[in-house]
Protein backbone atom coordinates (compact mmCIF):
# COMPACT_ATOMS: atom_id res chain seq x y z
CA UNK A 1 0.00 0.00 0.00
CA UNK A 2 1.26 3.42 -0.89
CA UNK A 3 2.37 5.72 1.88
CA UNK A 4 2.93 9.40 1.25
CA UNK A 5 4.62 12.02 3.38
CA UNK A 6 3.40 15.52 4.09
CA UNK A 7 5.31 18.53 5.43
CA UNK A 8 3.50 20.47 8.13
CA UNK A 9 5.70 23.27 9.45
CA UNK A 10 9.03 21.59 9.97
CA UNK A 11 7.48 18.18 10.60
CA UNK A 12 7.35 15.38 8.10
CA UNK A 13 4.46 13.08 8.77
CA UNK A 14 3.41 9.87 7.17
CA UNK A 15 -0.18 10.29 6.08
CA UNK A 16 -2.59 8.43 3.92
CA UNK A 17 -0.71 5.16 4.32
CA UNK A 18 -2.54 1.90 4.91
CA UNK A 19 -5.74 3.37 3.57
CA UNK A 20 -8.71 1.81 5.20
CA UNK A 21 -10.56 -0.91 3.46
CA UNK A 22 -13.72 1.11 4.18
CA UNK A 23 -15.05 -1.56 6.48
CA UNK A 24 -18.79 -1.81 6.28
CA UNK A 25 -20.98 -3.73 8.63
CA UNK A 26 -22.93 -6.53 7.03
CA UNK A 27 -26.66 -6.04 7.64
CA UNK A 28 -26.71 -8.88 10.17
CA UNK A 29 -24.24 -6.99 12.37
CA UNK A 30 -26.17 -3.73 12.51
CA UNK A 31 -27.24 -3.18 16.09
CA UNK A 32 -30.83 -3.99 16.92
CA UNK A 33 -32.25 -1.94 19.73
CA UNK A 34 -34.85 -2.30 22.39
CA UNK A 35 -37.65 0.24 21.88
CA UNK A 36 -35.92 2.14 24.69
CA UNK A 37 -33.12 0.98 27.00
CA UNK A 38 -35.09 0.20 30.12
CA UNK A 39 -34.34 1.66 33.50
CA UNK A 40 -34.14 -1.78 35.10
CA UNK A 41 -31.80 -3.24 32.44
CA UNK A 42 -29.43 -0.27 32.67
CA UNK A 43 -29.42 -0.47 36.47
CA UNK A 44 -28.67 -4.19 36.41
CA UNK A 45 -25.95 -3.71 33.77
CA UNK A 46 -24.16 -1.29 36.11
CA UNK A 47 -24.54 -3.63 39.10
CA UNK A 48 -23.18 -6.60 37.15
CA UNK A 49 -20.31 -4.55 35.79
CA UNK A 50 -19.36 -3.29 39.28
CA UNK A 51 -19.55 -6.76 40.82
CA UNK A 52 -17.54 -8.35 38.00
CA UNK A 53 -14.83 -5.67 38.18
CA UNK A 54 -14.65 -5.85 41.98
CA UNK A 55 -14.53 -9.63 42.24
CA UNK A 56 -11.63 -9.50 39.78
CA UNK A 57 -9.64 -6.70 41.40
CA UNK A 58 -10.86 -7.01 45.04
CA UNK A 59 -9.50 -3.51 45.68
CA UNK A 60 -12.55 -2.06 47.34
CA UNK A 61 -13.72 -5.07 49.33
CA UNK A 62 -10.28 -5.86 50.71
CA UNK A 63 -9.76 -2.26 51.85
CA UNK A 64 -13.18 -2.16 53.53
CA UNK A 65 -12.66 -5.53 55.18
CA UNK A 66 -9.18 -4.88 56.52
CA UNK A 67 -10.28 -1.49 57.82
CA UNK A 68 -13.37 -2.97 59.54
CA UNK A 69 -11.37 -5.74 61.18
CA UNK A 70 -8.81 -3.23 62.46
CA UNK A 71 -11.54 -1.06 63.97
CA UNK A 72 -13.16 -4.06 65.66
CA UNK A 73 -9.77 -5.16 67.03
CA UNK A 74 -8.86 -1.68 68.25
CA UNK A 75 -12.18 -1.36 70.06
CA UNK A 76 -11.65 -4.83 71.49
CA UNK A 77 -8.39 -3.75 73.10
CA UNK A 78 -9.56 -0.25 73.98
CA UNK A 79 -12.74 -1.42 75.70
CA UNK A 80 -11.27 -3.89 78.14
CA UNK A 81 -14.41 -3.71 80.18
CA UNK A 82 -16.59 -6.25 81.82
CA UNK A 83 -18.92 -8.25 79.68
CA UNK A 84 -22.03 -6.17 80.50
CA UNK A 85 -20.44 -2.90 79.42
CA UNK A 86 -19.11 -4.55 76.29
CA UNK A 87 -22.56 -5.70 75.38
CA UNK A 88 -23.97 -2.21 75.93
CA UNK A 89 -21.56 -0.70 73.40
CA UNK A 90 -22.15 -3.33 70.71
CA UNK A 91 -24.48 -1.22 68.56
CA UNK A 92 -22.18 1.82 68.73
CA UNK A 93 -19.03 -0.13 67.85
CA UNK A 94 -20.70 -1.92 64.98
CA UNK A 95 -22.22 1.20 63.42
CA UNK A 96 -18.98 3.16 63.81
CA UNK A 97 -17.22 0.35 61.95
CA UNK A 98 -19.86 0.14 59.21
CA UNK A 99 -20.00 3.91 58.74
CA UNK A 100 -16.25 4.35 58.30
CA UNK A 101 -15.84 1.26 56.14
CA UNK A 102 -18.84 2.37 54.07
CA UNK A 103 -17.24 5.77 53.46
CA UNK A 104 -14.08 4.05 52.20
CA UNK A 105 -16.15 1.98 49.78
CA UNK A 106 -18.27 4.90 48.57
CA UNK A 107 -15.21 7.01 47.84
CA UNK A 108 -13.47 4.25 45.93
CA UNK A 109 -16.54 3.17 44.00
CA UNK A 110 -17.08 6.62 42.46
CA UNK A 111 -13.35 7.34 42.11
CA UNK A 112 -13.02 4.28 39.85
CA UNK A 113 -15.63 5.80 37.53
CA UNK A 114 -14.14 9.29 37.59
CA UNK A 115 -10.42 8.50 37.27
CA UNK A 116 -10.67 6.89 33.84
CA UNK A 117 -13.53 9.06 32.65
CA UNK A 118 -15.98 6.16 32.90
CA UNK A 119 -18.51 8.39 34.63
CA UNK A 120 -18.76 10.26 31.32
CA UNK A 121 -19.23 6.92 29.59
CA UNK A 122 -22.17 6.18 31.88
CA UNK A 123 -23.63 9.66 31.43
CA UNK A 124 -23.46 9.29 27.64
CA UNK A 125 -25.79 6.29 27.68
CA UNK A 126 -29.32 7.15 26.53
CA UNK A 127 -30.94 6.11 29.80
CA UNK A 128 -32.51 8.03 32.63
CA UNK A 129 -29.52 9.12 34.69
CA UNK A 130 -31.14 8.04 37.93
CA UNK A 131 -30.56 4.47 36.67
CA UNK A 132 -26.86 5.23 37.17
CA UNK A 133 -27.57 6.25 40.76
CA UNK A 134 -29.55 3.09 41.45
CA UNK A 135 -26.93 0.89 39.78
CA UNK A 136 -24.12 2.40 41.83
CA UNK A 137 -26.20 2.40 45.02
CA UNK A 138 -27.13 -1.28 44.67
CA UNK A 139 -23.53 -2.32 44.06
CA UNK A 140 -22.32 -0.16 46.98
CA UNK A 141 -24.98 -1.76 49.17
CA UNK A 142 -23.88 -5.23 48.04
CA UNK A 143 -20.27 -4.43 49.00
CA UNK A 144 -21.35 -3.06 52.37
CA UNK A 145 -23.52 -6.11 53.08
CA UNK A 146 -20.65 -8.46 52.17
CA UNK A 147 -18.39 -6.62 54.62
CA UNK A 148 -21.10 -6.72 57.30
CA UNK A 149 -21.61 -10.45 56.73
CA UNK A 150 -17.92 -11.02 57.48
CA UNK A 151 -17.57 -8.48 60.30
CA UNK A 152 -20.58 -9.66 62.33
CA UNK A 153 -19.28 -13.21 62.98
CA UNK A 154 -15.85 -11.77 63.80
CA UNK A 155 -17.47 -9.37 66.25
CA UNK A 156 -19.49 -12.20 67.81
CA UNK A 157 -16.28 -14.17 68.27
CA UNK A 158 -14.24 -11.37 69.81
CA UNK A 159 -16.98 -9.87 71.97
CA UNK A 160 -18.80 -13.10 72.81
CA UNK A 161 -22.05 -11.57 71.54
CA UNK A 162 -24.31 -13.93 69.60
CA UNK A 163 -27.52 -11.92 69.94
CA UNK A 164 -26.47 -9.87 66.91
CA UNK A 165 -27.65 -12.73 64.70
CA UNK A 166 -31.30 -12.32 65.63
CA UNK A 167 -33.36 -11.53 62.48
CA UNK A 168 -34.70 -8.21 63.81
CA UNK A 169 -31.16 -6.98 64.47
CA UNK A 170 -30.08 -7.99 60.97
CA UNK A 171 -33.18 -6.21 59.60
CA UNK A 172 -32.14 -2.98 61.34
CA UNK A 173 -28.63 -3.32 59.89
CA UNK A 174 -30.14 -3.72 56.43
CA UNK A 175 -32.39 -0.67 56.82
CA UNK A 176 -29.55 1.45 58.20
CA UNK A 177 -27.21 0.34 55.43
CA UNK A 178 -29.77 1.23 52.75
CA UNK A 179 -30.18 4.76 54.13
CA UNK A 180 -26.45 5.27 54.58
CA UNK A 181 -25.64 4.03 51.09
CA UNK A 182 -28.46 6.04 49.46
CA UNK A 183 -27.24 9.35 50.84
CA UNK A 184 -23.59 8.30 50.52
CA UNK A 185 -23.87 7.42 46.82
CA UNK A 186 -25.52 10.75 46.07
CA UNK A 187 -22.89 12.73 47.99
CA UNK A 188 -20.00 10.73 46.58
CA UNK A 189 -21.21 11.61 43.06
CA UNK A 190 -20.91 15.25 44.14
CA UNK A 191 -17.61 15.02 45.98
CA UNK A 192 -15.90 12.97 43.26
CA UNK A 193 -16.00 16.04 40.98
CA UNK A 194 -13.66 17.89 43.35
CA UNK A 195 -9.93 17.58 43.92
CA UNK A 196 -10.38 17.03 47.66
CA UNK A 197 -12.90 14.23 47.26
CA UNK A 198 -11.28 11.91 49.86
CA UNK A 199 -11.63 14.57 52.54
CA UNK A 200 -14.86 16.09 51.31
CA UNK A 201 -17.03 12.98 51.33
CA UNK A 202 -16.87 12.29 55.10
CA UNK A 203 -17.31 16.01 55.82
CA UNK A 204 -20.46 16.10 53.70
CA UNK A 205 -21.73 12.65 54.57
CA UNK A 206 -21.52 12.35 58.34
CA UNK A 207 -23.67 15.41 59.21
CA UNK A 208 -26.34 14.33 56.71
CA UNK A 209 -26.17 10.70 57.86
CA UNK A 210 -26.49 11.50 61.59
CA UNK A 211 -30.25 10.73 61.67
CA UNK A 212 -29.76 7.31 60.05
CA UNK A 213 -26.78 6.44 62.25
CA UNK A 214 -28.52 7.56 65.46
CA UNK A 215 -31.71 5.71 64.57
CA UNK A 216 -29.74 2.59 63.67
CA UNK A 217 -27.76 2.64 66.92
CA UNK A 218 -30.92 3.22 68.96
CA UNK A 219 -32.93 0.51 67.22
CA UNK A 220 -30.16 -2.10 67.26
CA UNK A 221 -29.15 -1.18 70.84
CA UNK A 222 -32.79 -1.50 71.90
CA UNK A 223 -33.05 -4.95 70.34
CA UNK A 224 -29.92 -6.13 72.19
CA UNK A 225 -31.29 -4.76 75.47
CA UNK A 226 -34.57 -6.66 75.01
CA UNK A 227 -36.61 -3.49 74.51
CA UNK A 228 -40.23 -3.92 73.51
CA UNK A 229 -41.31 -3.33 69.92
CA UNK A 230 -43.07 -0.12 70.99
CA UNK A 231 -39.78 1.22 72.39
CA UNK A 232 -37.87 0.77 69.14
CA UNK A 233 -40.77 1.83 66.92
CA UNK A 234 -39.67 5.49 66.78
CA UNK A 235 -36.10 4.85 65.55
CA UNK A 236 -37.41 2.17 63.20
CA UNK A 237 -39.93 4.61 61.68
CA UNK A 238 -37.20 7.23 61.38
CA UNK A 239 -35.00 4.71 59.54
CA UNK A 240 -37.74 3.80 57.08
CA UNK A 241 -38.71 7.44 56.46
CA UNK A 242 -35.06 8.41 56.00
CA UNK A 243 -34.53 5.60 53.49
CA UNK A 244 -37.60 6.57 51.47
CA UNK A 245 -36.81 10.31 51.51
CA UNK A 246 -33.19 9.96 50.45
CA UNK A 247 -33.90 7.44 47.72
CA UNK A 248 -36.58 9.80 46.37
CA UNK A 249 -34.32 12.85 46.65
CA UNK A 250 -31.46 11.04 44.88
CA UNK A 251 -33.86 9.93 42.12
CA UNK A 252 -34.90 13.54 41.53
CA UNK A 253 -31.58 15.38 41.80
CA UNK A 254 -28.94 12.92 40.53
CA UNK A 255 -29.15 14.31 36.98
CA UNK A 256 -28.27 17.81 38.23
CA UNK A 257 -25.56 16.52 40.56
CA UNK A 258 -23.58 14.84 37.79
CA UNK A 259 -24.07 17.42 35.04
CA UNK A 260 -21.64 20.34 34.84
CA UNK B 1 -26.97 17.49 11.68
CA UNK B 2 -25.55 19.86 14.31
CA UNK B 3 -26.86 23.40 14.75
CA UNK B 4 -25.48 25.66 17.47
CA UNK B 5 -26.56 29.28 17.86
CA UNK B 6 -25.09 31.96 20.11
CA UNK B 7 -23.76 29.42 22.57
CA UNK B 8 -22.42 30.86 25.82
CA UNK B 9 -20.88 28.83 28.63
CA UNK B 10 -19.87 30.32 31.95
CA UNK B 11 -18.20 28.65 34.90
CA UNK B 12 -18.90 31.06 37.75
CA UNK B 13 -17.60 34.45 36.63
CA UNK B 14 -15.42 33.00 33.89
CA UNK B 15 -16.88 32.91 30.38
CA UNK B 16 -15.46 30.04 28.34
CA UNK B 17 -17.62 30.23 25.20
CA UNK B 18 -18.78 33.67 24.04
CA UNK B 19 -21.56 33.19 21.53
CA UNK B 20 -20.46 30.32 19.30
CA UNK B 21 -22.35 29.78 16.04
CA UNK B 22 -21.61 26.42 14.47
CA UNK B 23 -23.34 24.05 12.08
CA UNK B 24 -22.40 20.73 10.53
CA UNK B 25 -24.07 19.05 7.56
CA UNK B 26 -24.67 15.28 7.53
CA UNK B 27 -21.52 13.38 6.50
CA UNK B 28 -19.17 16.30 7.12
CA UNK B 29 -15.92 15.79 9.04
CA UNK B 30 -15.15 18.99 10.89
CA UNK B 31 -11.84 19.57 12.64
CA UNK B 32 -12.21 22.05 15.47
CA UNK B 33 -8.79 23.56 16.06
CA UNK B 34 -7.52 26.04 18.58
CA UNK B 35 -4.99 26.63 21.33
CA UNK B 36 -5.24 25.18 24.84
CA UNK B 37 -7.98 26.87 26.85
CA UNK B 38 -9.89 28.07 23.82
CA UNK B 39 -13.01 26.11 24.86
CA UNK B 40 -12.86 23.14 22.45
CA UNK B 41 -13.45 20.47 25.08
CA UNK B 42 -16.17 22.51 26.80
CA UNK B 43 -17.88 22.93 23.44
CA UNK B 44 -17.74 19.21 22.71
CA UNK B 45 -19.01 18.37 26.21
CA UNK B 46 -22.03 20.58 25.61
CA UNK B 47 -22.71 18.84 22.26
CA UNK B 48 -22.43 15.51 24.10
CA UNK B 49 -24.94 16.66 26.76
CA UNK B 50 -22.31 16.22 29.47
CA UNK B 51 -22.44 19.92 30.24
CA UNK B 52 -25.26 22.45 30.06
CA UNK B 53 -25.03 25.65 28.04
CA UNK B 54 -25.49 28.90 29.98
CA UNK B 55 -27.19 30.53 26.97
CA UNK B 56 -27.94 29.76 23.34
CA UNK B 57 -29.48 26.85 21.48
CA UNK B 58 -27.98 23.46 20.60
CA UNK B 59 -29.56 20.93 18.22
CA UNK B 60 -27.96 17.57 17.47
CA UNK B 61 -29.45 15.02 15.05
CA UNK B 62 -32.78 16.82 15.12
CA UNK B 63 -33.11 16.97 18.89
CA UNK B 64 -32.57 19.97 21.13
CA UNK B 65 -30.40 20.09 24.21
CA UNK B 66 -30.85 19.87 27.13
CA UNK B 67 -34.55 18.93 26.85
CA UNK B 68 -34.07 15.90 24.59
CA UNK B 69 -30.67 14.82 25.85
CA UNK B 70 -31.49 11.09 26.02
CA UNK B 71 -32.48 11.11 22.32
CA UNK B 72 -29.30 13.02 21.45
CA UNK B 73 -27.14 10.57 23.40
CA UNK B 74 -28.68 7.66 21.46
CA UNK B 75 -27.44 9.23 18.18
CA UNK B 76 -24.01 10.18 19.48
CA UNK B 77 -20.65 8.48 19.97
CA UNK B 78 -17.89 10.19 21.93
CA UNK B 79 -14.16 9.45 21.99
CA UNK B 80 -11.92 11.48 24.29
CA UNK B 81 -8.26 11.19 25.21
CA UNK B 82 -9.50 9.03 28.12
CA UNK B 83 -10.73 5.64 26.92
CA UNK B 84 -13.84 5.47 29.20
CA UNK B 85 -13.12 1.76 29.67
CA UNK B 86 -12.95 -0.40 32.78
CA UNK B 87 -9.44 -1.83 33.22
CA UNK B 88 -10.63 -4.82 35.26
CA UNK B 89 -13.03 -5.99 32.57
CA UNK B 90 -12.08 -7.69 29.32
CA UNK B 91 -12.51 -5.95 25.96
CA UNK B 92 -15.61 -8.06 25.35
CA UNK B 93 -17.08 -7.33 28.80
CA UNK B 94 -16.53 -3.60 28.33
CA UNK B 95 -18.35 -3.61 25.00
CA UNK B 96 -21.05 -5.88 26.40
CA UNK B 97 -21.66 -3.44 29.22
CA UNK B 98 -21.99 -0.45 26.88
CA UNK B 99 -24.15 -2.46 24.48
CA UNK B 100 -26.55 -3.18 27.33
CA UNK B 101 -26.56 0.48 28.36
CA UNK B 102 -27.59 1.38 24.79
CA UNK B 103 -30.28 -1.30 24.72
CA UNK B 104 -28.67 -3.35 21.92
CA UNK B 105 -30.31 -6.76 21.75
CA UNK B 106 -27.91 -8.55 19.34
CA UNK B 107 -24.82 -7.53 21.25
CA UNK B 108 -22.73 -10.67 20.68
CA UNK B 109 -22.65 -10.37 16.89
CA UNK B 110 -22.29 -6.62 17.12
CA UNK B 111 -19.34 -6.88 19.53
CA UNK B 112 -17.58 -9.31 17.20
CA UNK B 113 -18.01 -6.92 14.28
CA UNK B 114 -16.80 -3.93 16.25
CA UNK B 115 -13.76 -5.79 17.59
CA UNK B 116 -12.89 -6.88 14.04
CA UNK B 117 -13.26 -3.30 12.85
CA UNK B 118 -10.80 -1.95 15.43
CA UNK B 119 -8.49 -4.95 14.99
CA UNK B 120 -8.83 -6.32 18.51
CA UNK B 121 -10.81 -9.51 17.95
CA UNK B 122 -7.76 -11.56 18.98
CA UNK B 123 -7.68 -9.76 22.37
CA UNK B 124 -11.40 -9.92 23.14
CA UNK B 125 -10.94 -12.05 26.29
CA UNK B 126 -8.02 -10.01 27.66
CA UNK B 127 -8.34 -7.50 30.46
CA UNK B 128 -8.21 -3.90 29.26
CA UNK B 129 -5.53 -3.11 31.83
CA UNK B 130 -3.13 -5.29 29.82
CA UNK B 131 -3.71 -3.21 26.66
CA UNK B 132 -1.29 -0.57 25.40
CA UNK B 133 -2.50 3.02 25.23
CA UNK B 134 -3.04 2.72 21.48
CA UNK B 135 -5.06 -0.47 21.83
CA UNK B 136 -7.19 1.11 24.53
CA UNK B 137 -7.88 4.05 22.24
CA UNK B 138 -8.91 1.71 19.41
CA UNK B 139 -11.22 -0.12 21.77
CA UNK B 140 -12.56 3.27 22.90
CA UNK B 141 -13.56 3.92 19.29
CA UNK B 142 -15.26 0.53 19.22
CA UNK B 143 -17.13 1.51 22.38
CA UNK B 144 -18.19 4.79 20.82
CA UNK B 145 -19.59 3.19 17.65
CA UNK B 146 -21.15 0.09 19.21
CA UNK B 147 -24.62 1.62 18.77
CA UNK B 148 -23.88 2.83 15.22
CA UNK B 149 -24.22 6.55 16.02
CA UNK B 150 -25.00 9.16 13.36
CA UNK B 151 -22.63 11.70 14.92
CA UNK B 152 -19.20 10.99 16.43
CA UNK B 153 -17.30 13.49 18.56
CA UNK B 154 -13.54 13.04 18.95
CA UNK B 155 -11.86 15.11 21.64
CA UNK B 156 -8.08 15.04 21.18
CA UNK B 157 -8.08 11.32 20.32
CA UNK B 158 -4.33 11.31 19.58
CA UNK B 159 -3.24 12.57 23.00
CA UNK B 160 -0.59 10.30 24.51
CA UNK B 161 -0.23 8.06 21.46
CA UNK B 162 3.10 7.30 19.85
CA UNK B 163 3.63 7.48 16.08
CA UNK B 164 2.67 3.85 15.38
CA UNK B 165 -0.40 3.99 17.57
CA UNK B 166 -1.43 7.26 15.93
CA UNK B 167 -1.17 5.70 12.48
CA UNK B 168 -3.25 2.73 13.57
CA UNK B 169 -5.80 5.15 14.98
CA UNK B 170 -5.79 6.96 11.62
CA UNK B 171 -6.84 3.70 9.99
CA UNK B 172 -9.60 3.08 12.48
CA UNK B 173 -10.80 6.67 12.15
CA UNK B 174 -10.95 6.38 8.37
CA UNK B 175 -12.81 3.11 8.69
CA UNK B 176 -15.34 4.60 11.06
CA UNK B 177 -15.86 7.76 9.05
CA UNK B 178 -15.95 6.00 5.67
CA UNK B 179 -19.55 5.03 6.37
CA UNK B 180 -20.78 8.61 6.01
CA UNK B 181 -21.08 9.49 9.66
CA UNK B 182 -20.91 13.10 10.78
CA UNK B 183 -17.72 13.77 12.72
CA UNK B 184 -16.46 16.65 14.83
CA UNK B 185 -12.87 16.29 16.04
CA UNK B 186 -10.78 18.59 18.19
CA UNK B 187 -7.05 18.24 17.77
CA UNK B 188 -3.71 19.97 18.06
CA UNK B 189 -2.31 17.75 15.33
CA UNK B 190 -2.74 19.87 12.20
CA UNK B 191 -1.26 17.23 9.89
CA UNK B 192 -3.77 14.61 10.90
CA UNK B 193 -6.64 17.08 10.90
CA UNK B 194 -5.70 18.20 7.38
CA UNK B 195 -5.53 14.62 6.20
CA UNK B 196 -8.84 13.52 7.66
CA UNK B 197 -11.25 16.46 7.84
CA UNK B 198 -13.37 18.08 5.16
CA UNK B 199 -13.76 21.37 7.03
CA UNK B 200 -11.67 23.30 9.55
CA UNK B 201 -12.99 25.68 12.19
CA UNK B 202 -10.70 27.68 14.43
CA UNK B 203 -11.94 28.30 17.97
CA UNK B 204 -10.06 30.99 19.79
CA UNK B 205 -10.93 32.68 23.10
CA UNK B 206 -14.42 31.22 23.07
CA UNK B 207 -15.49 32.18 19.53
CA UNK B 208 -15.04 30.63 16.10
CA UNK B 209 -12.71 33.02 14.31
CA UNK B 210 -12.28 31.28 10.94
CA UNK B 211 -13.73 28.50 8.83
CA UNK B 212 -12.41 26.85 5.68
CA UNK B 213 -13.26 23.78 3.67
CA UNK B 214 -10.70 21.34 2.31
CA UNK B 215 -11.20 22.81 -1.19
CA UNK B 216 -10.60 26.35 0.03
CA UNK B 217 -7.41 25.23 1.72
CA UNK B 218 -5.90 23.99 -1.53
CA UNK B 219 -4.60 27.52 -2.16
CA UNK B 220 -2.76 27.57 1.14
CA UNK B 221 -2.07 24.99 3.85
CA UNK B 222 -3.70 24.41 7.20
CA UNK B 223 -0.79 25.71 9.22
CA UNK B 224 -0.80 29.08 7.41
CA UNK B 225 -4.59 29.26 7.69
CA UNK B 226 -4.39 28.45 11.41
CA UNK B 227 -1.70 31.03 12.08
CA UNK B 228 -3.64 33.71 10.19
CA UNK B 229 -6.80 32.88 12.13
CA UNK B 230 -4.94 33.16 15.44
CA UNK B 231 -3.44 36.55 14.50
CA UNK B 232 -6.87 37.87 13.55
Amino acid sequence: MATKSKMIGNRKLKVGGRKSSAFRFPPSAAPRFLAKPTFFKATMAIVQKDLAAEFRSRELLSAMLVFSMLVILIFNFALELDIKVRQSVTAGVLWTTFAFAGTLGLNRSMAVEKDRGCLDGLLLAPVDRSAIFFGKAISNLAFMLIVEAIVLPLYALLYNEVRIFQPAFLGVILLGSIGYIAVGTLLSAMSVQTRTRDVLLPILLFPVAIPVLLASVKASGGLLNNATFAEILTPLNLLIVYDVIFIAVAFMVFDFVVEE
Amino acid sequence: MIEVKKLVKRFGLKTILRGVDFSVEPGEFVALLGPNGSGKTTFLRILASLSRASMGSVNVAGYSLPNESAQVRAKLGVVTHMPLLYPDLTAEENLQFYARMYGITNHQSRITQVLEMVGLEYRRKDLVRTFSRGMQQRLAIGRAVIHDPEVILFDEPYTGLDQDASEMLDDVLRTVTATGRTVVMTSHDLARAEDLATRFDILSRGVITATATQKELKKTNLLTFYKQAMVE
